[in-house]
């Protein structure tokens, strides 16, 4: 009881503190408040994790019905990656607003926005009850709207909002339709009830109803092709938000996907392959879109689809494995589709604080008018190196171990079931290969351009390094990102309890212990290739302390006013890659070609969509809007003729029972004849 | 340990072989087979030269990616006997850190700011994306043949089965000829020999690159050719694994693999640089095609 009236009363207690404080402990007081609660969260969470599962029953009257709180393993797990990111997000957003003094009504909203938000994902992973639950997503969503908004005074970021705020409103109405869908024959509220109905329901029924949640959970998550709103809000947002959103709003999605396999708990095989067919996808067309982009932040959104095609290639895979009873590939794929909810939430939240350094140093995010920012900016440039390389997978860091625990899963996977399932299973093996490759292209791209080289543009604002409230935060999720590298084991073993939840019986201790010592085996040689590369550094550095060292300009291959704008730009680092999708993306380029023997100027520009948005959301809305459109004639502004339709609305109003009435006796009539 | 050593040695002949067979030939006299690892010998006793515009990641870049070929290197077992680091999914392991040095020697190339770096980190970014599918699809084959998930216990159970796993290796050798020929950016798809910027790819990636540096990164290629081929040796081994018959074996199979590179190389053309990706992509297929004909052997398909 105690836990979860501090969880609501400290956040309370702190949004009226910074209403009537200083400008400047604003941020602090919202830092202190979510320190609070999510010290508070976190040691319930670490209980959880060890077997001490916490449950606590509230009489929400009538209309709730008995509100159910607990905090289970996979919840807890969920809360305290949450909680991490969301702390590194409002220390680093403490020094990242300081931009902004001045919007005492913009700072205190934002402040109290951020508070709410941590306790309403709080909520999210620990109420039982759907109609509780549809409650705090609501305010999970309306209070990242108001944070994505903050530059509200800009055309673009009230859009993006909107367009988000529209989306989540997509998807709570599929959750409304599945938890209604369920309480209407289960007469309650409490997720038991999923579990129940799924029991007796028949297999297609309870298919629809996943697919539902599905659909709900997934456009928070991401998933393509639910994934539209994402590109255009993490952009809009502050960075941190943006790190947030992309670190652990979307992770919400994800969590509903698993606690709704977890509350049906039937059909695993069918449902398994649904989502990995989707991440499967999901996986390829963010990746694959985000090569082409040239804004940063929006390269990076489009960098959260593909991850969450990973995670959600795990999460398939374990519930497949669960499906066919067989304990190992369970274990691989919830273990590694888990463990990259972690390890994306972590390097993803610091590759978006990354971005708010540069933003904040040259004042733009399109990556072809950067270059050379590593000498001013050294610190960023190495942390933002180390992100890259985490999210590319690349060992020794931690994006590596969950992607190996999902390639162990799929070795696991190619042995068992007839030709189907295996060539799914080497198409998805593909596909993550793939993800992996390309991802390297992107990153080698972002990094290349952005840090290295000389800058292409003259900056308009002398780039400096960010402040140390900046970069402390980003240290510490650094930190986070090398331990698990160097210690997976560690980290895996708080998996054990959020697995079992899902393979329960089929779940051999025995199947924890070989993926253990595969892991261990795999920690040796990560360890080893690290003294490998020291070993190495230092001979060079020993054999050539005595060789002459001389520093001239760039080789120009002859070439001698070479100059920076001559440089490869991010879009033709990308171009063979962009020729060879041109087919599948929609690519539009314009150029001027150059005639004649005197220079003029000249442009080329690419612009890219993305191809499902224009089927799925514009074309729709364009056609609406076209029927609507037929009406527009009514709208013709003088108040006469509203007046009249009112008049006509009450008549019909009036008229309609008469109509009836008499169409029923013309009926009756006629029947008698 | 054993891997190791045959590995290493091979690789201080591998390049000059080719180089020799490419002169014969062509009817030149030619260098002798040492002259590739004289130069590295040269290079690595030189000064160096650093532009002004690069920094750090350009001096790093060379000894993560000569570490990641040292490293993998490692992971490549001889018949029965693992190599020194071994357990379930090593090759991913394997195929993440070749990864990883190409990650570095791409953003090294990038950190100069010449263009015609970039332009070869872009083309070497790409074709090396398009051919991770085709390894992956091979040892996913072999996973499924076998039953085993590390490169040791793969080529340790692979000819206990039937005796059309040497069917198989054969075709797969061809896979993995091409792979090391993307990999090192060879023949079809680059011309080392060739002096114009505008149709290199490694070459012109590692133009600012001089003294110890470029010594590493040579070798690093010769350690990369080598450890390919044993990795096509470990499939031609015989069934008990004895030392007399799989070191000749070995040294046989490298060197017959450093003769048709040669031989392709004096008569093949380069590509045009558009038509790489598809010359990459058919590797896949080919890949392909050995995954349905263990399929085909396991009786999942009729």
């Amino acid at each position: 009881m105690l836990p979860f009236v501090l969880l609501i009363f400290i956040p309370l207690v702190a949004a009226f503190a910074l209403l009537f404080s200083g400008e400047k402990y604003k941020a602090l007081i919202a830092a202190g408040g979510m320190l609070l609660s999510a010290s508070v969260s976190s040691f319930l969470a670490l209980q959880a994790l060890q077997g001490n599962g916490f449950e606590f029953i509230y009489n929400g009257g009538q209309v709730f019905g008995n509100i159910r709180l607990a905090v289970d393993p996979l919840a807890a797990w969920f809360i305290l990656l949450m909680n991490f990111t969301v702390l590194t997000a409002v220390f680093y957003g403490r020094s990242y607003m300081q931009a902004y003094h001045g919007m005492k009504t913009n700072l205190n909203l934002h402040w109290i926005s951020f508070l709410i938000n941590h306790s309403a994902m709080l909520g999210i992973y620990m109420v039982q009850n759907s109609l509780a639950f549809l409650v705090v997503w609501e305010v999970m969503a309306i209070s990242a709207f108001l944070l994505v908004i903050f530059e509200h005074w800009k055309i673009e970021t009230l859009k993006a909002g909107i367009n988000y705020l529209i989306q989540s409103h997509v998807s709570i109405v599929f959750l409304m339709i599945g938890f209604l869908w369920v309480a209407g024959t289960k007469n309650t509220y409490d997720f038991s009830a999923v579990t129940a109905y799924s029991r007796h329901a028949s297999p297609a029924a309870g298919i629809l109803l996943f697919i539902i949640f599905f659909i709900g959970f997934g456009i928070k998550a991401g998933f393509v092709p639910f994934h539209t709103w994402l590109p255009y809000a993490h952009p809009a947002a502050p960075a941190h938000i943006s790190g947030m959103m992309s670190g652990v709003i979307i992770k919400t999605g994800i969590y509903g996907i698993m606690r709704v396999i977890l509350l049906e708990n039937t059909n695993f095989l069918i449902i398994g392959t649904i989502v990995l067919v989707i991440s499967l996808f999901s996986g390829l067309y963010g990746v694959m879109l985000a090569i082409v982009q040239h804004n940063l932040k929006r390269l990076l959104a489009y960098h959260s689809i593909e991850n969450i095609g990973i995670i959600g290639m795990g999460i398939g895979l374990g519930a497949i494995g669960v499906g066919i009873g067989n304990p190992f590939l369970a274990f691989a794929g919830f273990a590694g589709g888990l463990l990259h909810v972690l390890n994306h939430s972590l390097f993803k939240s610091l590759l978006f604080y990354g971005s708010g350094n540069i933003y904040q140093a040259i004042h733009t995010l399109n990556i072809d008018g950067m270059g050379g920012l590593i000498k001013q900016m050294p610190r960023t440039a190495i942390l933002f190196l180390i992100a890259a390389l985490a999210i590319c997978g690349l060992p020794p860091f931690n994006g590596f171990v969950s992607e190996f625990l999902i390639y162990l899963g799929l070795f696991e996977a190619i042995h068992t079931g007839q030709f189907e399932f295996t060539a799914l299973i080497i198409l998805s093996t593909l596909g993550l290969v793939l993800i992996g490759g390309l991802a390297i292209l992107c990153f080698t791209k972002a990094f290349g351009i952005i840090f290295l080289g000389a800058a292409r543009i003259e900056y308009k604002h002398h780039p400096a390094e960010a402040e140390p409230g900046k970069l402390i935060p980003m240290v510490a999720v650094v930190a986070l990102i090398a331990a698990i590298g160097l210690f997976p084991q560690f980290f895996i073993g708080f998996l054990r309890l959020p697995v079992q939840q899902f393979t329960g019986d089929v779940f051999v201790s025995g199947t924890h212990l070989t993926v253990s010592s595969t892991i261990q085996n795999l920690t040796w040689a990560t360890w080893g290739f690290i003294l490998l590369v020291a070993v190495i550094w230092f001979v060079r550095k020993r054999l050539t302390a005595s060789s002459s060292v001389v520093t001239g300009p760039t080789w120009g291959c002859g070439y001698q006013t070479s100059d920076a704008r001559l440089q490869y730009t991010a879009s033709s680092f990308v171009r063979n890659y962009r020729k060879l999708v041109e087919p599948v993306l929609s690519i539009k380029k314009h150029k001027s070609v150059i005639t004649g023997i005197v220079p003029e100027k000249g442009h080329s520009s690419t612009h890219v969509y993305d191809l499902l948005e224009s089927a799925l959301i514009d074309h729709p809305i364009r056609r609406i809007k076209a029927f609507i459109g037929k009406f527009n004639f009514l709208q013709n502004g003088s108040v006469q003729f509203y007046v009249l339709y009112g008049v006509i609305f009450i008549f019909i109003i009036i008229a309609f029972p008469l109509l009836v009435d008499a169409v029923v006796f013309l009926f009756e009539l006629v029947k008698q004849l | 340990m054993l891997s190791l050593i045959l590995i290493v040695t091979a690789s201080f002949f591998f390049t000059g072989i080719i180089i020799r067979t490419k002169s014969i030939l062509s009817g030149r006299k030619g260098p002798g087979i040492f002259q590739p690892m004289k130069d590295i010998r040269r290079l690595l006793r030189k000064g160096s030269v650093y532009s002004e515009t690069s920094g750090f990641v350009f001096k790093l870049a060379p000894t993560v990616y000569f570490a990641s070929v040292v490293m993998a290197m490692l992971f490549i077992p001889f018949g029965n006997q693992p190599g020194l680091f071994s357990f379930e999914g090593d090759f991913v392991f394997f195929a993440y850190v070749l990864a990883l040095g190409k990650f570095f020697s791409i953003i090294g190339a990038l950190d100069t700011g010449s263009s015609f770096e970039g332009m070869g980190a872009s083309r070497e970014a790409l074709y090396s994306l398009l051919a991770e599918p085709a390894f992956f699809l091979l040892m996913g084959s072999f996973a499924l043949l076998t039953g085993q998930t590390s490169f040791a216990d793969i080529f340790g159970t692979l000819h206990f089965t039937s005796q059309i796993s040497y069917a198989i290796g054969a075709l797969a050798s061809l896979v993995l000829l091409a792979i090391a020929l993307i990999e090192n950016s060879r023949m079809p798809l680059d011309d080392p020999k060739t002096h114009l910027e505008l149709t290199m790819v490694h070459e012109v990636m590692i133009l600012d690159n001089s003294g110890f540096d470029l010594g590493m990164i040579l070798q690093a290629t010769n350690l990369k050719f080598a450890m390919y081929g044993a990795l096509v040796a470990n499939m031609f081994l015989t069934r008990g694994y004895e030392i007399y018959y799989s070191i000749p074996i070995f040294i046989g199979v490298q060197f017959l693999f450093a003769l048709i590179i040669g031989v392709l190389e004096s008569f093949w053309a380069r590509f045009r640089m558009n038509h790489n990706p598809q010359f990459i992509l058919m590797i896949t297929s080919i890949a392909l095609f050995i995954f349905l004909g263990v399929l085909l052997m396991l009786g999942k398909i009729v």
